[in-house]
């Protein structure tokens, strides 16, 4: 579904992401953790060139990310991203900003459209928020709209970029309530979090990064109970107790 | 004061009118509201090319922007009176100069607030839009622009009071707008200057404070709609 091969990137002088090479089959779910600065929130970015790339070659689908000529917008639309930070659009309500992307690319009948919104959001649990805007809603209600608007051109496989590190500990849960309904509905998820409890439960694979190196990959299983690499040692022996 | 406006008030209001050319508080009002409709879409146009990827198309709105933002109005009502008629061929009224000046200078102006505000727009904003698989003009229509331009509505206020002022530069092309109606009705008391020009700052005030106040509470109803703080 999504492969990246000998992925290099450059900000400037640093270099961010060092050969990384990653394949996600379709319906995996795959959580990308590791201290910060670490290089996964722009590995998960270059996935759908939110972030460009220097050199290596990224497919989702069988499509180069990266080949000249290519509709980016048409590729985009086949990928969902959920933000750390929502980036919910404040002059629409709820409703419209699930719709947008329907409205604005399949050019969908906007009773289509509402109808198919309000079951996305029906999903998320905010059926009574339709009307409501962005600034009503609390963070946990915001990023689950978030989710809905991804989900709302059907996208094979959803990028979640710390969708719960924004969040107040209470909401959390709600957030990856939906999450993990998700996976169970078989969505291939590339999810780049801190909640280990999540990975440990849901995710298919591990895959822990370090300076723009993974340094490891292996089931949540194998991971949390017998990290290989020392990084990885040191990093859970840092996070586990805080987490529980 | 009051015996002024009592005494001269329809000369202050419309000028000659209906025995002559349109002129007084209607014709500021008018030559205020032209230059305002068609600065606006100007503006909006060059404040685009500012922000655009092509570097060529940005570096052209830009030049324009600071060669008219580097001259003074009054320099522009000059030129322009003497340029359009050499231009189109034909003599053209004061009015129209007043008003092609007027939206030269403005929309250059204007462009800049348009720019602050676009580019204060976060750029997750715009990601998220394009994530969606949104292209780049719907994202600037749909997202960016309606945030942008509301965020700087109290700016834009700004440049719009400034423009119903600036119209009255446009006495010294003769044309009938309300300054040159208050020196007609000086030149008729003779003796009573700070009193005729006291109701030409007062109607001035009242005309630009409606502006302000208008476009504050139009401000504060859409920010109670969309909850912003």
């Amino acid at each position: 579904m999504i492969q990246l091969e000998q992925v290099n990137k450059w900000f400037g002088e640093n270099h961010v992401l060092k050969n990384v090479d990653l394949r996600i089959a379709a319906g995996e779910v795959v959580v990308v953790c590791g201290p910060s600065g670490s290089g996964k929130s722009t590995l998960i970015r270059t996935i759908n060139r939110l972030e460009p790339i220097e050199k290596g070659r990224i497919t989702v689908n069988g499509q180069d990310v990266y080949a000249k000529g290519l509709n980016i917008n048409t590729l985009r639309a086949g990928i969902g991203f959920v933000f750390q930070s929502f980036n919910l659009f404040p002059h629409m309500s709820v409703l419209d900003n699930v719709m947008f992307a329907p409205l604005n690319i399949r050019k969908t009948p906007r009773d289509t459209a509402m109808a198919d919104a309000k079951v996305l959001l029906e999903r998320v649990g905010l059926s009574h928020k339709l009307d409501a805007y962005p600034g009503n809603l609390s963070g946990g209600q915001q990023q689950r709209v978030a989710i809905a608007r991804a989900l709302a051109l059907k996208p094979p496989v959803m990028l979640f970029d710390e969708p719960t590190s924004a969040l107040d500990p209470e909401m959390v849960g709600e957030v990856l309530q939906v999450m993990k309904s998700l996976a169970k509905d078989g969505m291939t998820m590339v999810c780049v979090t801190h909640e280990m409890g999540f990975a440990r439960e849901v995710s298919d694979r591990v895959v822990f990064m370090d300076a723009g190196e993974i340094l490891e990959s292996d089931t949540p299983a194998n991971f949390f109970s017998a990290p290989k690499h020392p990084r990885a040692q040191r990093f859970l022996s840092d996070i586990l107790p805080s987490h529980g | 004061m009051l015996d002024i406006i009592r005494e001269y008030w329809p000369l202050l209001l419309v000028g000659q009118y209906p025995h002559g050319p349109l002129g007084g508080l209607a014709m500021t009002l008018i030559v205020a509201g032209l230059g305002l409709l068609l600065s606006l879409p100007l503006a909006l146009m060059i404040a685009i090319a500012r922000v655009s990827p092509y570097r060529w198309v940005a570096r052209c709105a830009a030049a324009l922007v600071h060669v008219v933002r580097g001259m003074p109005l009054l320099m522009l009502i000059f030129w322009a009176y003497f340029v359009v008629p050499k231009v189109t061929g034909h003599a053209v009224s004061g009015f129209t100069t007043l008003v092609c000046a007027l939206v030269i200078y403005e929309s250059a102006y204007l462009s800049e607030v348009i720019r602050s505000g676009i580019e204060a727009i976060p750029r997750g904003q715009i990601e998220a839009s394009r994530s969606l698989g949104v292209g780049y003009w719907r994202t600037m229509f749909k997202v960016v622009l309606p945030q942008a331009l509301f965020n700087v509505l109290p700016s834009m206020t700004s440049q719009f009071v400034s423009t119903v002022k600036e119209t009255s530069l446009g006495y010294v092309i003769s044309v009938n707008e309300l300054t040159f109606a208050a020196n007609q009705v000086n030149n008729l008391v003779l003796t009573k200057p700070l009193q005729v020009f006291g109701v030409l700052a007062i109607i001035y005030f009242i005309v630009c404070f409606t502006l302000s106040r208008g476009v504050s509470l139009l401000d504060a109803r859409v920010r109670r709609t969309r909850a912003m703080r």
